[in-house]
């Protein structure tokens, strides 16, 4: 009922329509496109290293003759899934840390709350980029799995203050009173009725991690050749901008309109979501 | 109130030490300094690389227990050891703190400043067409990682230069240091330019929308009404009594932001080449320099717990309904 | 000659919502015009739309006239020397009606400052004489304070203050004491009273309270469906209503001063302005209703004696003298079987030995730390025998939401005793305690929140048998609870958000019987209703329990309906019981100078007796639980005190008073050393003098 009610209001949502109309162009130009290109991503092409773009070779070549098409495409899909695995993860254990801090409170939460601070003083990026490439031979799940680690502790602590404005609301201390084991209560009628912030969030954490990803690997602390993500490609792309421009301009040109899609759904969601709004 | 601070600093100075500590134990274990050494032409006898890392304390035949022992002494003395190559760690950090604040602190502000103004205007014009530009600007801006805007900016200037025969604005370094007096003031100026775009341009957009749903939120607010009630203008309600109040959120994150700017630029220091605590984050690790390491971790924690903490106050010193009485 | 004149006023927000459809009054000088309705009758979008303080999406039409001169389509260069300066606003809720980070001087001074050429000291200084004018003790130091260092009270006292800086010719008050507890909403009234002598002003004052508006209105009007439906002098109003709207209003309201018996709720809930009836828009509800009243909306047509009635059949009820009574269906309600037998012979449900509870009392967001403790509930003693309502009242801060959850965490208190049906809370273990909960539920105050708004009502209801293991025929017992509380078996589907709330509030009762409690507390169950629906209701409760032998501990602020509802009342003052006993001893003869005031303040819905009622009227604001006044809490405000002797003041100072049996009574007890019972509700000036 809610659900499609927030649907309604959320294609009404120009923004949103847009993003959502991008976002599905892009995921499809990554799975299905590289049917339609004529070379693999793995293919070398002896003959033509750092060619323009042109009609054997859609969007160039790369300086060891690969299909700038192909390794692009490749590189989006690595990252569609990177970014889409993150936030699932982190903004899950964002949700079950914050809920069960706040609602707990006491030692729980000392606890939990300590955690966060922690992780939130290491610096993310050195930790990652000093183990990530040392796990060469575990597979690329390592770098999401440390990724997620470290991008959910802000979320969590959001989730624990509107638990604890929650955990006062008269239909919790209604289940209090009948008796419903506290971990029940949770996950019955804290977290769903946190959705609408972590729908957003989760939102927002694909197009962080998606960033997150590439700026990681651009200085070759993420994901490791031979594998390509958007993020390596901008690496060497970079270096090469002024006289290969067409090694940047695809794969920074995909990613910014990849993340912007992605920000732009939601932002809308957060309007469809937030009755107060009016849109 | 004493006794709180005492408590607060505890907890920050165990949480830094753990940070630190952890930093160390990894960079200690994972990295291995003597590739550094071993591969010289002409070879290094292996007794003088061991010399040699012994006394920077980075032999990795010594275990990793005791290492970490002499480097916590040295901590606690205020001694963070010596980089990879027989450098003073300390020196080095207080070199590259340095540059870092030339570099980031004009950014910093312009990019709160800007961005707090234009989040106003936005949400005063809610709808018109000065919001939807500045909405959709901002939005494009915080889809271009910074890595991405800053490589876009370089290529640009370089271009520009390029047509013009002569270099109008650097793209490259700190400073030119041939020149001198007033010259090499301008030139520094001149180095400025792009990073401070690069940096301001970001934070401009983040600004503009957390102050834009902050006003939008007092707007319609009955103390805002009240305003008008009163025979104030609308223009004059808002901007005296609703952003007033929705300043403060803004602030809260500007604080954070900072408190943490010196180790949050590392891919504007890298790609315009300006070697300030950014970059040593990535140097260090490429270089396999584990104090180093160890250091800017120590050095990251200290500002982030000190941001917190400068956030907490600016929101006292701005919201009386938190203040201590 | 009129101050303000409103003609025709429409108001329509986007989505073809027309929230005003067709207002006209007028307002003369120093007069006090009463608008009542409930909400969503469209009364505060009038008095926004007369200041043009709408949003720019409302479309306003008609005519509003101040001195003759229209006011809509204005100039904002010409409305901001309007504003604040002829006409004047004051809002509800005074906490979000200021800003939060400038002090109260501040604001009030600004207010002097647009309308006025004045210096920054000056304007200071005027505030201060303000705040000073309207009642705020030390008005030099508490100009210096911010918005949230004031009560409630104090702060509409400022709001007030802020209203009549500049002399305003008309004072608009939307709804001005509703967030007040009684004894602060008297001081406030008072206060407005005081306001208008001092400028001569009209005042317009919009209020669901229509015991507010018997004792301060001169002409009232009533709203309904955003139209107004009945206008008048206020004693035609409240003797004479012809509107079947207003009879029904009038009779569904409970009285302090009340006989006993069913209250006439009105059926069905006010139309959504968004899809309106045909027709007169109160016919859905009307006892009165024939067919015509389907063909065409009703026009406000005079009737003689400056009234006007919107009804087909307002001369046929005109003649025949009928009143909301004969109108209304009156609801028979079974008797109750459990109260034959004497209250000594029945068992104790609920039984409460010198409860405490205390809080740290913390400050500061940035340096947390305890600075003293807030005597929350300390050490009360009360029992409920089985089929008796016990209704603890008080007003905000007296501790009584705290007793409640002590009694509902079924844990072991940090002193005295809670024994819930024979079971001492402190001995039992966990599984006696779930065991308890079934026999133990609860009602909460607000219909919304006390429902999760993403389940759907059949799960909701069916959630507390779930939790107790019942297995078979959950969706019967469900649709068996539904039509228990007047609710049909098929919405168990629908979401909280689809029903109104009264109807939510019977789901919240449907639940809390799910598990055939013994004992029902409920927390204010209806403070959030509009008084037609809130008829209903109480009588749905006074049902259940006579039907199902339940018994209550019922927690109020509002004493008309403790009233009506309850059997015995204790009354609460800073975590202490000042007085209990019978409901018609303490109503009749209360003993306890607080109990004395705190029913004298309750405004009468009857003109007369409204206006020629003495009011004992208490000073200042109820003391910080944190820090409460030595010997008898009550002796700060207490008018009893002020009128002592120094040597019999020595008692109240030194010694707490504890709840002592009155002699004369076999069930009536108070916690006074000079306790005295005296005569309030119906009490007059005139008795007095005689």
């Amino acid at each position: 009922m809610r659900s499609k009610v927030v649907f309604r209001r959320l294609l009404r949502n120009n923004q949103a329509r847009y993003g959502f109309v991008a976002l599905v162009l892009l995921v499809g130009l990554a799975y299905v496109g590289p049917f339609f290109g004529a070379y693999d991503w793995t293919d070398k092409d002896f003959l033509s290293f750092l060619s323009p773009p042109g009609g054997d070779h859609w969007w160039g070549t790369t300086s060891i003759g690969q299909d700038m098409y192909a390794v692009t495409l490749r590189g989006m899909q690595k990252s569609i899934i990177i970014g889409l695995l993150v936030a699932l993860i982190s903004t899950g254990l964002a949700a079950v840390v914050g809920a069960f801090a706040g609602y707990f409170g006491g030692w729980v939460d000392r606890v939990l709350m300590w955690g966060v601070d922690l992780l939130l003083v290491l610096p993310s990026f050195l930790v990652i980029a000093i183990i990530s490439p040392r796990l060469r031979e575990g597979t690329w799940l390592w770098f999401v799995a440390l990724l997620a680690a470290f991008s959910w502790m802000i979320t969590s602590r959001v989730v624990r203050s509107m638990t604890l404005s929650l955990r006062e609301r008269e239909y919790v201390l209604a289940a209090v009173y009948m008796g419903i084991p506290r971990w029940k209560i949770i996950f019955r009628h804290i977290v769903p009725n946190l959705s609408s912030l972590l729908i957003i969030d989760a939102t927002l954490n694909v197009s962080g991690a998606i960033i997150g990803e590439a700026a990681l690997s651009f200085f070759g602390f993420g994901i490791q050749p031979p594998d390509v993500s958007l993020g390596t490609l901008i690496a060497t792309g970079s270096g090469n901008a002024t006289g290969y421009p067409w090694l940047f301009a695809f794969p920074a040109g995909l990613l910014v309109a990849l993340v912007l899609s992605v920000n732009l759904i939601g932002d809308g969601l957060r309007d469809a979501l937030d009755p107060g709004s009016n849109t | 109130m004493g006794k709180y601070l005492l408590r607060r600093l505890a907890i920050n100075v165990i949480l830094v030490a753990i940070a630190a500590s952890l930093a160390y134990m990894l960079a200690a274990t994972t990295m291995n300094p003597r590739a550094a050494y071993e591969g010289r032409q002409p070879p290094v006898p292996e007794a003088v690389i061991d010399a040699t890392l012994d006394a920077y304390n980075l032999n990795d035949k010594t275990p990793v227990l005791v290492r970490y022992a002499t480097w916590a002494k040295g901590v606690v003395t205020g001694d963070f050891g010596k980089t990879w190559n027989g450098g003073s760690v300390n020196g080095e950090m207080g070199r590259r703190i340095m540059v870092s604040l030339r570099l980031l602190l004009i950014g910093t502000l312009l990019g709160f400043a800007l961005g707090v103004v234009l989040g106003a205007v936005s949400a005063v014009k809610q709808y018109k067409f000065s919001d939807r530009l500045i909405g959709v600007s901002s939005f494009v801006i915080m889809a271009i990682p910074v890595f991405v805007l800053a490589t876009l900016l370089a290529i640009a200037t370089y271009n520009l230069n390029r047509g013009l025969g002569f270099t109008l604005i650097e793209y490259t370094g700190e400073y030119n240091p041939r020149l001198s007096g007033w010259d090499q003031f301008v030139n520094r100026l001149n180095h400025l330019i792009l990073p401070t775009i690069s940096l301001s341009l970001g934070s401009i957009a983040f600004y503009s929308r957390i102050q834009r749903n902050m006003m939008l939120d007092v707007l319609g607010q009955d103390f805002v009404r009240t305003a008008m009630a009163k025979g104030l203008r609308r223009r004059t309600a808002l901007t005296k009594h609703a952003l007033r109040t929705a300043l403060i959120p803004s602030a809260t994150y500007f604080a954070f932001a900072f408190g943490t700017m010196f180790t949050g630029a590392t891919f504007t220091e890298k790609i315009f080449a300006w070697h300030g605590m950014g970059a040593w984050l990535v140097d260090s690790i490429n270089q396999n320099d584990v104090n180093s390491v160890a250091a800017v971790t120590f050095f990251a924690a200290v500002c982030i717990l000190f941001a917190s903490f400068l956030s907490d106050l600016l929101v006292a010193a701005l919201d009386p309904r938190v203040r201590v009485s | 000659m009129s101050i303000l004149q409103v003609k025709d006023l429409t108001v329509t927000f986007p989505g073809g919502i027309e929230a005003v459809r067709g207002v006209s009054y007028e307002v003369e000088r120093g007069e006090v015009l009463g608008i009542v309705g409930e909400s969503g009758s469209g009364k505060s979008v009038t008095s926004l739309a007369v200041m043009g303080l709408l949003p720019k999406n409302a479309v306003v039409d008609g005519s509003v006239q101040l001195h003759g001169q229209e006011l809509l389509g204005m100039k904002e260069d010409d409305l901001v020397k309007v504003r604040g300066k002829s006409i004047s606003m004051i809002f509800q809720d005074p906490l979000s009606a200021f800003t939060p980070v400038f002090t109260i001087g501040d604001q009030i001074a600004e207010a002097v400052r647009v309308h006025q050429k004045v210096g920054k000291d000056k304007a200071a200084k005027r505030a201060v004489e303000l705040l000073d004018l309207v009642g705020i003790p030390n008005p030099n130091l508490r100009a210096k304070a911010f918005p949230h260092e004031f009560s409630g009270g104090m702060r509409q006292r400022a709001m007030i203050a802020m209203a009549i800086a500049n002399d305003p010719d008309l004072l608009i008050c939307d709804e001005p004491t509703t967030a007040l507890d009684v004894t602060i909403q008297a001081q406030v009234l008072e206060v407005l009273k005081t306001a208008q002598q001092e400028t001569g002003a009209g005042i317009v004052m919009i209020t669901h309270d229509l015991g507010v508006i018997a004792g301060m209105a001169d002409r009232v009007l009533v709203m309904y469906a955003g139209r107004p439906v009945e206008q008048g002098p206020v004693e035609d109003i409240y003797y004479r209503p012809r509107m079947p709207y207003t009879m029904g209003l009038l009779a569904s309201i409970p009285r302090v001063d009340g006989e006993e018996g069913p209250l006439v709720p009105i059926d069905g809930n006010p139309p959504s302005p968004a899809a309106l009836p045909p027709g007169c828009p109160f016919a859905p509800r009307c006892p009165m209703k024939v067919d015509m009243c389907d063909d065409e909306e009703p026009p406000l047509t005079p009737f003689g004696g400056g009234r006007h009635v919107a009804c087909i059949r307002a001369h046929e009820i005109e003649h025949k003298n009928l009143t909301g009574t004969d109108v209304f269906p009156v609801p028979v309600i079974p008797p109750n079987e459990v109260v034959r037998v004497p209250r000594a012979e029945r068992p104790t449900v609920l039984e409460l030995d010198e409860l405490i509870r205390h809080y740290p009392l913390m400050k500061g967001a940035v340096f947390k730390r305890r600075v003293g403790t807030v005597y929350a509930v300390d050490g009360i003693s009360l029992d409920i025998a089985e089929g008796e309502t016990l209704a603890l009242v008080g007003e905000s801060g007296c501790g009584k939401t705290t007793t409640l959850q002590q009694i509902m965490q079924l844990q072991p208190p940090q002193g005295g005793r809670v024994v819930v049906l024979g079971r001492n809370s402190a001995e039992l273990d966990k599984a006696a305690r779930k065991a308890l909960r079934g026999d133990l539920q609860i009602v909460f105050q607000d219909p919304m929140a006390a429902l999760d708004p993403r389940m759907p009502i059949g799960d909701i209801i069916a959630e507390p048998l779930r939790a107790h293991g019942v297995k078979d025929d959950v969706r019967g017992k469900v649709a068996e609870l539904l039509r228990l509380v007047g609710l049909a078996p098929e919405h168990a589907e629908r979401y909280p958000q689809q029903f109104s709330g009264g109807q939510r509030q019977r789901i919240g009762i449907a639940r809390a019987l799910a598990l055939e409690p013994k004992l029902l507390v409920l927390d204010e169950p209806v403070s959030a209703l509009d008084v037609s629906i809130q008829a209903g209701v109480i009588n749905l409760l006074e049902e259940l329990k006579n039907r199902l032998g339940l018994s209550y501990l019922f927690v109020a602020h509002d004493l008309a309906v403790v009233r009506h509802l309850a059997d015995r009342v204790a009354v609460m003052y800073l975590g202490r019981i000042a007085e209990i006993g019978a409901v018609e001893n303490v109503y009749d003869r209360p003993a306890h100078p607080y109990t004395q005031a705190l029913l004298s303040a309750i405004p009468l819905p009857d003109p007369e007796m409204e206006r020629t009622r003495k009011r004992i009227l208490l000073e200042g604001d109820l003391p910080s639980p944190a820090d409460p006044p030595s010997g008898c809490r009550f002796r700060t405000r207490c008018p009893k005190f002020a009128r002592l002797s120094e040597a019999e003041r020595r008692r109240c100072v030194d010694e707490e008073p504890s709840v002592a049996r009155l002699t004369r009574a076999v069930d009536h007890g108070a916690a006074c050393h000079y306790a005295e019972e005296i005569e309030v509700i119906t009490a007059s000036e005139n008795q007095e003098e005689e």
